[in-house]
């Protein structure tokens, strides 16, 4: 198995003909929900009348090559989607090459964001491979004379039982390459017992480039005679920069220049922040140059910005009455009915959150200008989760035609939602055409702390009234936060229904009287996604308050869970505006069903019901999200003094179709140590407008010592539709923690994170 | 100017203020590019080289005190990729993005070349350092566990 990440020449359609063998059998496949679109390839690319979002190629020599189109950040999504199409196509996956797409709107969405890669492009992969063992299996049979039906594939041959005969792969391609392309309904699928790469464990494809040192990321990309940049951007959103002294700043050792970025036009979006730019020979020099500044800024709408007094703003918002987006019964009547000893309320809170992927955002751009010193093209190398959007930006920012910027996509040292955001990417392009020399943009860590597109605040209201089994009669939820869109639309202080559909319009509870409501509240910073994105705060309330609701009627969590859930059932949201993740109930519903079957399960694993003395508990959650299922338990051990460790996490997924098991697994694990980061340490919090954080010693993350030690994941076999995977066991963490705290010390954590409350207990 | 070894390869760096970190003197001057910059300050452990052996954050570590010093990045761990904690990463599946992966495993080796059998409190403190946003640690654990005993062996 090899891999490129195209350092160099770029995966252009033409490009990737070009540098294909003479001779080579090339598919190109467009595959929609409406369509499916196959063509066997000349080698100028002049036949396909179609833009296939799929390439697929097979050499004279049997090599296989796969344009893969999704980002790589660690979910290993570059080797498990080829590895549908060699499955499918009986291809030896040790002569399996991937090439990395550049960002191009011909492959169809490439924003690796969403957990969606397999649930959108599953279907892609398994109609190419199908259709190319389809056109070598017809080739063999023309050659030998024999009905098609008669020749199978089988590791990277065609064969023909009746008569012992088997030709390669690669003798079959001439032969291959004059058919035409089989139509939809000519394909073949296989079982899931004939499979032969789909659902094993698969090692990805950069595991020895990652652990000798040579895998590329962005912050790794050169380009002959680059200069290494760093910015200083203004403490404050939006604030104008009034003045620059660069005097010390130039006679710093290996500083080339510096320049000033103009700030954004109208909404920020994707535009960078504006600053002053220090370029210099290396990443150190850059730095220290920038040391040296002496920079004023003006004022902003955001210098009054204080993220303690909003808090009790966005806390006082969540407890008034808001805008309504989903009811059942009459839940004011209900409340008033309820005796005032049956109504119990809580207030939940989780603060700014920052990504800080280990690798900061970081791109290389390399701008042709013209003799007037314009722009004419621009070809960039960026760690990004969202090529398109940086070609788009890039464009933008230079004044250019999409089809004049390239972006080449590496690997990407984490994501988490930040690095679909190309700003970085435009500062480079910027900054390349400004000095006519290749640049390179490093953020240093205090610049992705202070400057990110953070993870919303919120406060979340919740008020029950409870009947003497202490079931809930009336139940009102009301959600508040500053919304994604205060990014893309100016002055936006609504939340939209995409957000609130994030496990707060589906609460899946048995609730005869609801009202699910939503309040508004403004942005101050950049608001961005965040690794499950507004599931965090809205599963925090809604899988801690039945555990409240559990323990004040001295009854235990997991069972009083089961009963809250109900009836198995596909959950009725006839009437309520549920995005559900673009797909419809039809095909993808919420099967409440499939929600209680991880619960149990996860229950069982975790020995749930055992007694354990003071100071360990368990806590239990369970969260659809991203169109799968997840249930966590959580083992903590809280001591006298307060400190408190994870000893050990059940968790059960069910995401439907798995394509490879150990990646699945990982993102398990991986999303229960970030469940931890943000419960235990992440916040961020503003002054004058201003972050107060920088770097990991003030913006904690979880270390080895304070992750859960022991982590127990299992997968449920399934057929079903794709659901996502990377982002689906998140939301559930920090709620799980919350309960077993409670369950441990009887203290409740409502306000993340859990280092600012005060667990003693005798 | 200060003379030194680089992965064996005897190397003067010239023109270079004695400051300047050994990081930046891997990344931008050398193009080793496998040891990474996640911090600044030594509070993460992605650009842990060694330095006489010893895990040392090369952020932190000036170029002028490294006069006679031998530094070893990760493309000089092994030449192929065999060392046993090498091994163990590719064996258990350990990186998921990989970017603080090479600063893990320098911190790894350093860890069982000192400590031959580590048990899980020796593994906390000794990799409290290095920080993985990706939750790789159930994995590093294990992986260091059998690379100890590998090792050994």
């Amino acid at each position: 198995m090899g891999s490129s990440l195209n350092i160099g020449a770029p995966v252009t359609r033409r490009g990737f003909l070009a540098s294909l063998a003479a001779g080579s059998l090339v598919l190109a496949a467009r595959v929609s929900p409406a369509s499916t679109l196959l063509a066997v390839v000349g080698q100028d690319g002049s036949d396909t009348a179609f833009e296939p979002n799929l390439w697929l190629s097979i050499d004279p020599s049997g090599a296989v090559t796969i344009v893969t189109h999704r980002s790589e950040m660690g979910t290993g999504i570059r080797t498990s989607l080829p590895m549908v199409v060699a499955d499918e196509l009986e291809a030896d996956w040790a002569r399996v090459t991937l090439r990395q797409a550049i960002g191009d709107a011909r492959y169809g969405d490439q924003n690796t964001d969403g957990s969606r890669s397999v649930r959108q492009f599953y279907e892609v992969m398994r109609v190419a491979g199908a259709a190319a063992r389809t056109l070598l299996e017809r080739a063999a049979a023309e050659i030998w004379g024999v009905d098609a039906a008669e020749c199978k594939a089988r590791l990277h041959e065609v064969h023909h039982a009746a008569t012992g005969r088997s030709i390669g792969f690669g003798e079959l391609v001439a032969r291959a390459r004059t058919l035409e392309a089989p139509a939809e309904g000519e394909l073949t699928f296989k079982t899931p017992a004939e499979r032969r790469y789909v659902g094993q464990p698969v090692p990805i494809v950069d595991l020895a480039d990652m652990v000798t040192g040579r895998a590329t990321f962005g912050i790794d990309a050169r380009r002959e005679g680059q200069l290494f940049a760093v910015v200083a951007r203004s403490p404050v959103l939006g604030a104008p920069l009034k003045s620059v002294d660069d005097t010390a700043a130039r006679e710093v050792a290996g500083v080339v220049d510096v320049l000033t970025i103009p700030g954004y036009e109208g909404v920020h979006g994707f535009q960078p922040l504006g600053g002053v730019a220090v370029l210099a020979n290396s990443t150190w020099a850059a730095i220290a140059g920038r040391k040296a500044l002496k920079l004023e800024w003006g004022e902003s709408d955001n210098d009054s910005y204080d993220s303690e007094a909003f808090e009790r703003e966005m806390v006082a918002t969540s407890r008034r009455a808001g805008t309504s987006w989903r009811t059942a019964g009459d839940t004011a009547a209900a409340f008033e009915a309820a005796d005032e000893g049956s109504v119990h309320e809580a207030d939940y809170y989780v603060p700014l959150l920052a990504h800080a992927s280990m690798e900061p955002p970081a791109a290389v751009a390399e701008v042709t200008v013209d003799e007037d010193g314009k722009a004419i093209r621009c070809e960039a190398w960026a760690a990004t989760q969202n090529p398109q959007a940086a070609q788009e930006q890039v464009a933008a920012t230079l004044g250019l035609e999409l089809a004049d910027v390239i972006v080449n996509v590496t690997l990407l040292g984490g994501g988490f939602g930040r690095k679909s955001k190309p700003d970085y990417v435009a500062e480079a392009a910027w900054l390349s055409r400004a000095t006519r020399r290749p640049v390179h943009v490093t953020w240093t860590r205090e610049d992705d702390i202070r400057h990110d597109y953070y993870h919303t605040v919120a406060a979340v209201h919740m008020r029950a009234a409870v009947d003497e089994r202490g079931m809930p009669t009336a139940w009102l939820q009301r959600s508040v936060f500053p919304p994604i869109f205060s990014t893309f639309a100016p002055g936006m202080t609504s939340p939209s229904d995409f957000e609130l559909a994030l496990g707060f319009t589906d609460v899946p509870y048995v609730l005869p009287n609801l009202t699910v409501e939503s309040g508004d509240a403004p942005a101050h910073v950049r608001i961005g996604w965040l690794r499950s994105v507004a599931h965090i705060y809205h599963a925090l309330a809604v899988c801690s308050f039945p555990d409240e609701l559990a323990r004040r009627a001295g009854r235990d969590p997991y069972e009083y869970l089961m009963e809250l859930l109900g009836e198995d059932r596909l959950l009725d949201l006839e009437g309520v505006q549920y995005p559900n993740q673009g797909e419809s109930l039809e095909r993808y519903p919420f099967d409440v069903g499939r929600l209680k079957a991880v619960t149990k399960r996860v229950a069982q694993m975790a020995g749930w019901g055992r007694e354990l003395p003071k100071g360990k508990g368990l806590g239990i959650a369970c969260h659809r999200s991203f169109l799968s299922y997840y249930a966590t338990v959580v083992e903590v051990d809280v001591d006298r003094r307060g400190a408190l460790t994870i000893p050990k996490v059940w968790s059960v997924l069910d995401a439907g179709l798995i394509l490879n098991p150990d990646r699945v697994r990982a993102q398990m694990e991986g999303a229960t140590a970030f469940g931890a980061s943000l419960a235990l340490h992440g916040e961020i919090t503003a002054v004058d407008g201003a972050i107060q954080q920088s770097n990991f010693h003030d913006y904690k993350v979880a270390r080895m010592y304070d992750s859960p030690r022991a982590i127990e994941c299992e997968i449920v076999s399934s057929e079903a539709l794709p659901g996502g995977v990377g982002e689906t066991g998140v939301p559930p963490f920090a709620p799980a923690l919350c309960n077993a705290i409670a369950a441990a010390t009887g203290v409740r954590v409502r306000r993340l994170p859990i280092s600012k409350t005060d667990l003693r207990w005798s | 100017m200060p003379k030194l070894t680089i992965n064996g390869e005897p190397v003067e760096l010239t023109d270079l203020d004695p400051r300047t970190p050994l990081l930046w003197v891997l990344r931008d001057s050398l193009n080793l590019t496998g040891t990474k910059f996640g911090c600044g300050i030594a509070q993460c452990g992605a650009c842990t080289v060694h330095v006489n052996g010893t895990a040392m954050r090369s952020c932190s570590v000036a170029i002028g005190s490294l006069e006679g010093r031998e530094v070893t990045t990760i493309e000089g761990l092994s030449p192929d990729g065999s060392h046993p904690v090498q091994k163990a990463w590719a064996q258990m599946n350990v990186p998921q993005c990989g970017y603080c992966q090479t600063g893990q495993i320098m911190s790894a080796a350093a860890l069982i070349a000192s400590n031959p059998e580590p048990d899980d409190d020796a593994i906390d403190s000794f990799m409290g350092g290095n920080i993985c946003r990706c939750g790789t640690y159930p994995r590093i654990r294990a992986a260091i566990l059998s690379a100890a005993q590998e090792a050994r062996q």
